[in-house]
């Protein structure tokens, strides 16, 4: 009836009878999020904290075993910031900045991520994805405590729905039995495979690629330094046509090996055969313990509309890139992000609906960007054709002896933010001489402040000014965005100046709740700033 | 910038010897290799995406009968 399809890592949320059980008439919810991953979890949490009621049904009592997801980006360390768990992230999370490149027994280059100073957060940690989710559950706990009116009910797992105009009904199953409620918005972050967008019939196109990956987690005292390491056409004995080493915490290593899709899969899994892989890469003398291993594969694919009515989908639900990037859990936390508020909006009745549409259009533009690059990705590391084979072995020999071909070489591009160009909520960029990183659409980037950083006092919608003057305050139709005042003097390395200012003298900037840039101008001006700010909550089409 | 299609070597016979002459020797899957490496080599020198779209499109229009 209700198995676990799953071990757990840790059980977090076991099942307790809850009241809507008992209830003749089914109770109806503001917020229902199905489906208890990272994705799952973050949209209770930002809903939650913003004072939203929120019930998140998950078929499991905890969270599932596994590494998964092992590289959490900058971006997601900042959004985990702003609801209170970045901290423990990063202090459990392994930092790198060093990758070695190697084509078959060759070193082709290194590369340094140089990560750029006057940030809070290194550019990535690994971090397993248990312990992720783990810290955001926590998380909630803690704001439960705190009054934040979140309820996660675990062994609930959704059976069916029907779609009405206003609301959405939900019959749900636990270990004593069926039960129905109704939600007022729905949000799906049940996974790759969502049963919610198989339940609503719904499309996921895309182009499927044909390869698995054999991934191991393994314990080792092993002298290897904490770097990237990948290979292209690995050398060591039927390891597959590329090769990733990657450092977690708690002397666990990450190994993928891409297999080919011909493959046994029951075969590929024994012990004994994976132990063939990883001794025959790592020297028969190495001491190690599989910790966690798994074959997969994957498929580049997007639903065409992340909203469906009163349904909303996010995350692996909404979209699959490869795994090449770390583009996965990144972009589903930037989901949430960007949902958060304007759901908050909505469900407050301070934003009309289709605000909810920019949720679809703004993530939809993030997904195809993921998309892009996990296919070039994919397409570099497994070439489709003789040809490709051959300019992407050119590439790799130049690569060894020059500079120029380092920039060509594509194990994967790293998760960097999307930026909303052409976001129907993006106001005026009227800021000459402003720097393109922080134009509308983009996210701020962290600047330190003397004694803090810029990100920390960014929430909610924010005037922030650098040396211009503004009220401390301005309400438009509900919606109030208050003053940052800084100037270019509040940091001496010059960082808050070279992302804000660029040439101009002074700036005035309308942020969102997620951090993104509205509107820009080089002074304060009243009607402009109320303009920016009924368009940046969807009040007002684009002319 | 935009791609030259006019004559702008100023000893053409000794350019196309050269070209010749560095795939001798070579085996038709070392000359292929050879060829994408030097395809590369010129496309960063090019430098500019836009002018090397119209090198890529003069290449293809010029091979079709």
């Amino acid at each position: 009836m209700l198995d676990d399809r799953y071990s757990l890592a840790f059980r977090l949320y076991p099942y307790g009878r809850c009241a809507d059980q008992d209830a003749i008439d089914p109770v109806r919810h503001p917020v229902v999020v199905v489906g208890g991953g990272p994705v799952g979890i973050a949209a209770a949490l930002d809903l939650g904290l913003q004072g939203i009621p929120v019930l998140l049904l998950d078929d499991h009592e905890g969270v599932g075993q596994g590494s998964r997801a092992i590289c959490f980006a900058k971006r997601t360390l900042e959004i985990c910031d702003r609801w209170g768990t970045g901290a423990p992230m990063l202090e459990k999370g392994v930092v790198w900045n060093l990758g070695k490149v190697f084509h078959a027994d060759r070193k082709v280059f290194e590369f340094n991520l140089l990560p750029e100073e006057g940030h809070k957060f290194p550019a990535f940690v690994n971090l397993p994805q248990p312990y992720f989710e783990r810290f955001l559950v926590e998380r909630v706990r803690e704001a439960q405590a705190q009054g934040a009116p979140i309820e996660i009910r675990g062994k609930n797992r959704l059976d069916a729905v029907e779609a009405r105009e206003d609301h959405v009904l939900l019959d749900v199953t636990t270990p004593e039995g069926p039960y129905r409620i109704a939600a007022d918005w729905l949000i799906g972050c049940d996974g790759a495979s969502s049963p919610l967008r198989r339940m609503l019939g719904l499309d996921f196109e895309g182009r499927v690629f044909q390869d698995s990956f054999l991934i191991a987690d393994i314990r080792m005292k092993a002298e290897f330094p904490t770097e990237r390491w990948f290979w292209f056409e690995p050398p060591f004995k039927s390891s597959g046509a590329s090769c990733l080493l990657h450092k977690q915490p708690d002397d666990v290593w990450r190994v993928d090996f891409q297999i080919g899709w011909d493959v046994d899969r029951a075969e590929e899994m024994k012990e004994e055969n994976i132990r063939a892989r990883l001794d025959a890469m790592l020297g028969a003398e190495v001491d190690y313990e599989i910790v966690w291993s798994s074959i997969y594969t994957f498929q580049c694919r997007r639903m065409k509309n992340f909203r469906h009515g009163r349904v909303l989908f996010a995350g692996d639900a909404a979209h699959q890139v490869s795994p090449f990037g770390a583009r996965g859990a990144n972009s589903g936390i930037q989901d949430v992000d960007n949902l958060g508020w304007k759901l908050g909006l909505v469900l407050r009745g301070k934003a009309p609906e289709t605000l909810l549409d920019t949720y679809s259009s703004e993530r939809c533009h993030g997904a195809d960007e993921n998309i892009l690059n996990s296919t070039r990705s994919t397409d570099f590391i497994t070439p489709k054709s003789a040809v490709s084979r051959l300019f992407r072995n050119a590439v790799l020999d130049l690569a060894e002896h020059h500079a120029f071909a380092r920039p060509f070489v594509n194990s994967g591009r790293l998760s960097l933010p999307c930026i909303y160009d052409g976001g129907l909520l993006n106001g005026a960029d009227a800021l000459p001489g402003g720097p393109s990183r922080t134009r509308p659409g983009a996210p701020c980037p962290d600047a330190p402040l003397g004694g803090g950083q810029l990100l920390e006092r960014l929430g909610g919608f924010v005037i922030l000014t650098l040396d211009a003057d503004a009220p401390e305050a301005v309400e438009e139709d509900g919606v109030t965005a208050r003053r940052l005042a800084l100037s270019a003097a509040d940091d001496p390395s010059g960082a808050l100046a070279a992302r804000y200012l660029g040439d101009a003298r002074s700036a005035v900037y309308l942020v969102r709740p997620d951090q993104h840039v509205a509107a820009r101008w080089e002074t304060f001006d009243e009607g402009a700033i109320r303009a920016a700010l009924r368009h940046a909550c969807g009040k007002e089409r684009p002319a | 910038m935009s791609l030259t299609l006019d004559p702008n070597l100023a000893d053409a016979d000794g350019v196309y010897a050269d070209l010749i002459e560095a795939h001798e020797g070579l085996t038709e899957e070392e000359s292929h290799a050879f060829n994408a490496r030097l395809i590369l080599i010129l496309a960063n020198h090019v430098g500019d995406r836009e002018t090397f779209r119209q090198a890529l499109e003069a290449a293809g229009s010029a091979g079709k009968r």
